[in-house]
């Protein structure tokens, strides 16, 4: 256990060997920010970024991911796969007790898993190839799956597979259940209050299962709507926390350079949100490859990272960041160069129809960025026309594919086969949806690739399967690949030990304490 | 004509007001030409202080933009929608409130209260909500200015009209047999023109400070810079780079003063009731 922690400090924080050697301290209240104000809190029914981020406190999952994704124990001790990689045993950590006293018991995974099947779209989606699931003593939970599926192991993180009281939801009409408002669970911290508007308030759970955590004393979850207003809330003393994304990113150099404050732009690797822009390849002129590659030799991404993402981030080389397993950069590359562009058009026959520009309408930054790739793409002869719209509009429009161009980000939950797949396979297509195959790009050795790299074994037959994949794509463009995005999570250098792991501020505050 | 040109030219604000709109119409019609470079385009790095270059003296905004050729391009737009909103404006305005005050009865209590339903609700609020719906354009900026705007030309003319309406020469025009149209246009409006004229050069620049008021919350036609874009896409970064919103600034100050000068000029210039040196 030591070593974990010090290995994700090395990793995360980037701490000098003398605050490694520092005693974490007990005691304290940390003021976060949380934006937007989260709907709910019940994590196994909402998934929403904010809910997660709150959640992560009060519930746990069977496992965590360092920030390289190697699995790491949580509620589960310890873990072995079969031979033929179909049957996982985890052994349940004992003496875990829920926020009110009951014991968590493998009958609660089953319950969990049973009622995520229903509430949670991603947790049914990750459970598809699991064939039954079996608790044979009360600290044994045994999963058989119908194939191998490579990525499982990567399934079980708080967010996507909560663990949820079987007590107290067993019986009940789950959305109505009043548990959802003082949500109970497994984790470091108990909710306490709710001032809807202003303030979520978490306490310590005195009886957590790894002794002597968490060391703070009490979480405010500050809700404060304005972006400017948040700024100032840090600057003024009144939060100390402000997680990735929720000030606007021309506020953070200043930030970054106020007194006692460090930054990181660790605790993403799990998530890994990638930026591209959807290409309608269903119509028009981008349904030809050559004016999609033109578009991606049109856009100066290292300008849009430098100048709107404050140099935060990293461009990307295609369907896959950097941080997912099995990426690979031994692909196709699209530089900055206008000329070639402009050749590629040519050779398209590109005639200056108008393409529709759909920016993201999340504020300042995506606005800035819409503007500038508009710019890009005019500059080697496309005709572009920037629709304005709200969030709403914006999903409406995505939906329907009733755009050229759009902004997007998604997250990639660590394998390829979880979140990268989705965007690319032909089955995935399906109308009114803003996530999973919005281009409408469709390629039977694409989908095969990654029929078989879910199920393949071992690594390094998926590695070879996706590595093949990824070259595919990056050389027909089905969409525009911009940035790996890096949401950077200021805090006050006391806030010690906030991000330990992959899944950053969403995983809870178990490890983190004050240094008065 | 002769008579106002000379009054017109003898109140100082009318003139300094006259100087500034010919100058922004200039820079709005010849500008552009002579910087044929898009403003959208990105020439240096971000945030360049002005005056540090001469090929952009006012500096670069947030993307390495052109202050300067935004808030040339940008003088088109504001004006261009100052001046044709009020156009439309007057354009529904005049003949609700001329009809209003000339038929006077059932015909001016229907017409006053339609007009006092968009008088209820808050002008920029109305305009948010109609921008919002109809999708940002420059046509629905113009046009939401435009509803916004009317009612009170409608209000005031009625006003002038219900009193000329009971002048000597208007019923004598009405004894005459001369139609209703003829009379209100030939008889009444002329009359009835001068405070008009007036509120319509603070209209414009009213109009000139709403759609600045809503580029600079986002709900400007994206394809299109104007000043108030400018400011609002400036504003979250003015600890850092105070160019970016105060040049766009200053222009919409000068260009609003400047019209408002040009009002009071005209007031002066029109009302016959303020005595002037030689009468």
């Amino acid at each position: 256990m030591p070593k974990r922690v010090l290995l994700g400090l090395l990793l995360a924080c980037g701490l000098t060997a003398s605050a490694l050697a520092q005693e974490p301290k007990t005691g304290g209240v940390i003021n976060a920010v949380i934006q937007p104000e989260p709907p709910g809190l019940m994590l196994a029914m909402i998934q929403n970024g904010p809910t997660q981020m709150v959640s992560g406190n009060i519930f746990e999952g069977l496992l965590r991911y360092s920030p390289k994704l190697e699995p790491q124990p949580e509620l589960a001790e310890s873990w072995s796969v079969s031979e033929d990689a179909k049957t996982y045993t985890f052994k349940l950590k004992k003496g875990v007790t829920w926020h009110d006293g009951k014991p968590f018991t493998a009958a609660d995974v089953l319950f969990s898993i049973e009622m995520l099947r229903q509430t949670h779209a991603r947790a049914r989606n990750n459970l598809g190839q699991v064939d039954k699931v079996e608790a044979p003593d009360d600290d044994t939970v045994v999963f058989t799956l119908k194939q191998p599926f490579g990525p499982f192991l990567g399934i079980f993180e708080v967010g996507s597979m909560p663990m949820v009281p079987k007590h107290l939801y067993e019986g009940t009409d789950w959305k109505t259940n009043p548990y959802n408002n003082a949500p109970v669970g497994t984790g470091p911290f108990m909710f306490k209050e709710w001032q809807k508007g202003s303030f979520i308030r978490l306490v310590k759970n005195p009886n957590y299962h790894e002794k002597g955590k968490p060391y703070l004393d009490e979480i405010y979850w500050q809700i404060i709507p304005d972006a400017a207003a948040r700024s100032v809330a840090y600057e003024t003393g009144k939060v100390d926390v402000l997680p990735g994304g929720s000030v606007e990113n021309f506020d953070v150099p200043r930030l970054s350079k106020l007194k006692d404050t460090c930054v990181t732009g660790a605790g993403w690797e799990f998530f890994s949100p990638l930026a591209w822009l959807w290409l309608n390849n269903r119509q028009g002129p981008l349904a030809d490859k050559r004016v999609r590659q033109a578009i991606m030799y049109a856009i100066d991404r290292d300008f849009a990272k430098d100048a709107i993402w404050n140099g935060l981030g990293k461009v990307a080389t295609g369907p896959s960041a950097s941080t997912i397993r099995f990426y690979t950069d031994d692909v196709p590359k699209y530089p900055y160069d206008p000329a070639k562009a402009k050749a590629l058009l040519k050779e398209a026959g590109y005639k200056g129809e108008k393409i529709r520009l759909l920016p993201l309408a999340y504020g300042e930054t995506w606005q800035r960025w819409g503007e500038a790739v508009k710019q890009n793409l005019q500059d080697v002869g496309m005709n572009i026309e920037t629709i304005a719209t709200d969030v709403a509009g914006g999903n409406q429009k995505i939906g329907d594919w009733d755009y050229d161009i759009a902004f997007t980000y998604l997250y990639q939950y660590g394998d390829p086969a979880l979140g990268v797949g989705r965007n690319y396979v032909s089955s995935a297509i399906a109308k009114g949806q803003i996530f999973n195959n919005v281009e409408g790009y469709s390629n039977p050795e694409i989908d095969k690739l990654f029929a078989d790299g879910a199920v393949a074994t071992p690594d390094s037959r998926r590695k070879e399967i996706y590595e093949k994949a990824q070259k595919i794509l990056v050389d027909d463009v089905p969409v525009a690949w911009m940035l790996e995005l890096q949401f950077p999570t200021i805090t006050r250098c006391k806030v010690k030990n906030l991000i330990t792991t992959g899944i950053g501020v969403n995983d809870g505050f178990k490890d983190a304490w004050l240094d008065k | 004509m002769k008579q106002f040109w000379k009054s017109m030219l003898r109140s100082p604000s009318g003139v300094i007001g006259l100087i500034i709109l010919l100058f922004a119409i200039a820079v709005a019609v010849f500008g552009p030409m002579l910087f044929p470079n898009s403003p959208w385009r990105m020439v240096q790095r971000p945030f360049l202080p002005p005056f540090t270059l001469s090929t952009v003296p006012l500096g670069t905004d947030a993307l390495g933009r052109d202050v300067f050729a935004g808030m040339i391009f940008g003088a088109r737009v504001s004006l261009l929608v100052g001046l044709i909103s009020t156009l439309v404006a007057l354009i529904v305005g005049v003949p609700i409130g001329a009809m209003a005050g000339y038929f006077g009865g059932n015909v001016d209590d229907a017409l006053m209260r339609f007009t006092e339903f968009f008088q209820t609700i808050p002008s920029f609020a109305l305009a948010i909500v109609l921008v919002a719906i109809l999708q940002p354009s420059i046509y629905s900026i113009v046009a939401s200015i435009a509803v916004v705007s009317w009612p009170p030309v409608a209000r005031l003319v009625r006003g002038e009209v219900l009193s000329l309406r009971t002048r000597e020469y208007v019923q004598a025009a009405v004894v005459t047999g001369q139609s209703n149209t003829w009379i209100i246009l030939r008889e009444i409006l002329p009359n009835a023109l001068s405070p008009v004229i007036v509120l319509a050069s603070l209209m414009v620049a009213t109009a000139i400070l709403l759609e600045s008021s809503l580029s600079f919350l986002g709900l400007g036609d994206p394809n299109l810079i104007s000043w108030g874009y400018m400011v609002g896409a400036g504003r979250t970064v003015i600890r850092q780079a105070w160019w970016i919103t105060v040049f766009p600034g200053v222009a919409i100050l000068i260009s609003v003063l400047g019209l408002n000068l040009i009002g009071e000029g005209l007031n002066d210039a029109l009302n016959p009731r303020l005595s002037r040196e030689g009468r």
